[in-house]
């Protein structure tokens, strides 16, 4: 290992990067472009969801529980309904997604304490939308029984259907989906950004002239590895600025802990793109593949999205190899949590691996090609 | 003096291909070593293997007084090599190339300086620093890549075609280079398919199908080649050839530029025949007289006595 040597490669990337539009671009723009895009896609499906309301009851107390709907930020409601067939034509037409019944009896049964019941009909041509929605529904209605209950009157909500909670009791769900959402992007841009830069030596014919030097491959794989994981880091602050600024996500742990982490993240996935570059070394084959490899399970076995422990056995054995999944667990708890290494140890030990596994199939598949 | 490099029955074969087949032969220290073949003969298989980018199938090569196959790394230290396609990056300046090189090769600070500045100079690209590689003309790419692969000041240079695609005069000057580099006591090692070229070396490897089918000194190869050498001018060559190809006192014929060139057995028979064949063909005989051999005549001999064809 010569240290002039392995600067020299670094120093040569750094400059070719600084000339490609298209590598500017996967290293500065597009993990902002992401987080912004999904940051608010995501977040604004969740507020203000239309709703219709029919009131049968028509007393102070159903007014109360239509007010806390309206009130909570999530619900906006849009129509008063007349009768039940209205509601199906409101649904129907996706004119909203949620109904709101009050029944007559409502005030009455609230009065004997008997239980009131409200039904809520939900949209479910959207599940995704319709679980949010039933999510908020209850815990609006719950908080609201709690309150009657205060009081000396009970409510419940008849709709308890199977569910699963996505999001934070306290709907903070933005909270939820940033700090995973830095790790899914991170995860996509570090091996895009590496895939190219193997197979682009050996699609310019420079590999050759590489390889005739005295330069090892050791040499070669880490040190166009140092810029990438400097430009990922970089990034990585980026976002989570980001997050805590424009989206007020908050950032309750140690930074310092985030650093480490993320830099153990970032040489795994940079080195597999290596790996990837290397091994099919055409640059459009290796976007390719570091974009399959990297972009599908990050999103859906990462824990990202969907709730890893209610996914079929297989899947949840095949979310262990999935790299993003560790990473999304230590900038959610990081961030929200504010856990440190007493709770994230074993998925830092996991990171480890990736690196090790990383840096270790990038120098090893090189060898068969050197010499 | 020990030999700069020496090859002892290298051979590589590419599946059931076999592109380079037990060649073997030494290079002295400071020689201008030329090797000479068509595409496809097996000089940059060789000239790979002779680099450390290849491994061989069988056979040694040792190179600078190292085994290729066992010390890949002081080979490569002690190497310059050049390969055939231009392959510097093009997307850095010419003092950004050479200082990459600089780093890889572990010349750095003063003597860095100081072997910029002379590659710079020539290169005859001293104003062209800060230019990107990719902007240069042809000729300036391929002197910025010699001044890159001898930057390290190597005692042997390997060239693989170096000079393909160029005009003459940039063809001239970098030979010119190649000169004053053996003349410091560098051994270069140089692969072309330009004949004239090889006549600028000490001494030739003729390569043919991946096999060495002579070794020699320019002049000493041109008087291998006994039987006569007829020149015929005419006013169809491509006619005359076919006419001629199967007349028993002919060995070879083969166009030659504008004019055909004869192999015959016997001369005095050739001069009076080759022009009856001809009338009797409907063709003209402009000029018919004997000429020297040229390097290309001797390789085209040199094939026919091996009993094959050139490749490409």
């Amino acid at each position: 290992m010569s240290l002039t040597r392995l600067l020299a490669i670094s120093r040569k990337e750094l400059l070719q990067l600084r000339r490609d539009a298209r590598s500017l671009y996967l290293a500065f723009i597009l993990p902002l472009v992401l987080l912004v895009l999904f940051g608010y896609a995501i977040s604004f499906d969740i507020r203000n969801i239309r709703m219709a309301v029919l009131d049968q009851s028509r007393t102070p107390e159903s007014r109360e529980l239509i007010e806390s709907f309206a009130g909570s930020g999530y619900f906006s409601v849009v129509e008063h309904l007349e009768t039940p067939a209205d509601a199906d034509r409101a649904l129907g037409s996706s004119a909203v997604r949620l109904v709101l019944i009050v029944p007559p009896t409502f005030s009455a049964d609230l009065a004997a304490g008997r239980g009131a019941i409200v039904q809520a009909l939900l949209d479910g041509a959207d599940a995704n939308s319709a679980t949010i929605a039933q999510n908020y529904a209850e815990a609006i209605v719950s908080g609201y029984s709690t309150r009657a209950v205060a009081r000396g009157r009970r409510v419940t909500l008849p709709v308890t259907a199977e569910s699963r909670v996505w999001y934070n009791e306290t709907l903070e769900s933005r909270n939820m989906i940033v700090p995973g959402l830095i790790a899914v992007i991170m995860s996509i841009i570090a091996a895009m950004l590496t895939a190219l830069t193997i197979a682009r030596e050996w699609e310019r014919g420079t590999m050759e002239q590489l390889a005739a030097t005295p330069v090892h491959r050791l040499e070669i794989v880490i040190g166009k590895l140092v810029p990438y994981v400097a430009i990922g880091l970089f990034d990585v602050a980026l976002a989570l600025s980001v997050g805590v600024v424009l989206f007020g996500v908050p950032f309750r742990g140690n930074l310092l802990l985030l650093g480490l982490l993320s830099l153990l993240f970032l040489i795994g996935s940079l080195g597999l793109g290596i790996f990837i570059s290397a091994a099919v070394k055409s640059q459009v084959l290796a976007t390719q593949v570091a974009m399959l490899a990297t972009f599908l399970p990050a999103l859906l076995l990462s824990g990202f999205i969907f709730t890893l422990a209610t996914m079929p056995i297989v899947l949840q054995g095949l979310s262990y190899v999935v790299s993003a999944r560790y990473y999304v667990a230590v900038t959610k708890g990081i961030l929200l949590k504010g856990v440190g290494a007493s709770v994230l140890w074993q998925d830092a030990l996991a990171m480890v691996v990736f690196a090790v596994a990383g840096l270790a199939m990038a120098i090893g598949v090189f060898r068969k090609e050197l010499a | 003096m020990p030999d700069a490099v020496s090859v002892r029955s290298l051979t590589r074969r590419f599946g059931d291909f076999v592109a380079v087949d037990r060649v073997s032969f030494d290079v002295a220290e400071g020689e201008i070593f030329g090797f000479l073949g068509p595409n496809g003969a097996g000089k940059t298989t060789t000239i790979k293997m002779l680099t450390g980018l290849l491994r061989p199938t069988e056979g040694q090569a040792i190179v600078a007084g190292h085994d290729v196959a066992r010390e890949v790394a002081i080979v490569k230290r002690n190497l310059g090599y050049m390969s055939q396609q231009f392959s510097l990056y093009a997307d850095l300046t010419v003092e950004e190339n050479i200082r990459l090189f600089g780093g890889l090769y572990g010349v750095t600070g003063a003597r860095l300086t100081a072997r910029r500045d002379w590659i710079l100079e020539m290169a005859g690209l001293s104003h062209h620093r800060t230019r990107l590689t990719a902007e240069l003309s042809l000729g300036w790419k391929q002197r910025l890549a010699l001044g890159c692969a001898v930057l390290h000041e190597p005692p042997i240079l390997f060239l693989d075609e170096p000079t393909s695609g160029v005009d003459p005069v940039s063809r001239r000057n970098f030979w010119d280079l190649i000169y004053d580099f053996a003349e410091a006591g560098t051994t270069v090692f140089v692969s072309t398919h330009y004949m004239e070229e090889a006549e600028y070396c000490h001494r030739l490897a003729l390569m043919n199908r991946g096999r060495l089918i002579a070794l020699d000194r320019p002049d000493r190869l041109r008087g291998a080649v006994q039987e006569p050498l007829l020149e015929l001018r005419t006013d169809n060559p491509a006619r005359a050839v076919e006419a001629l190809r199967e007349h028993p006192v002919v060995l070879e014929a083969a166009m030659f530029g504008r004019a055909v060139h004869l192999l015959v057995r016997d001369r005095d028979r050739a001069m009076d025949e080759v022009p009856r064949v001809l009338r009797s063909a409907g063709l003209a005989c402009e000029a018919l007289e004997v000429i020297p051999p040229s390097l290309e005549d001797v390789f085209v001999a040199l094939v026919r006595r091996e009993g094959g064809a050139p490749v490409g």
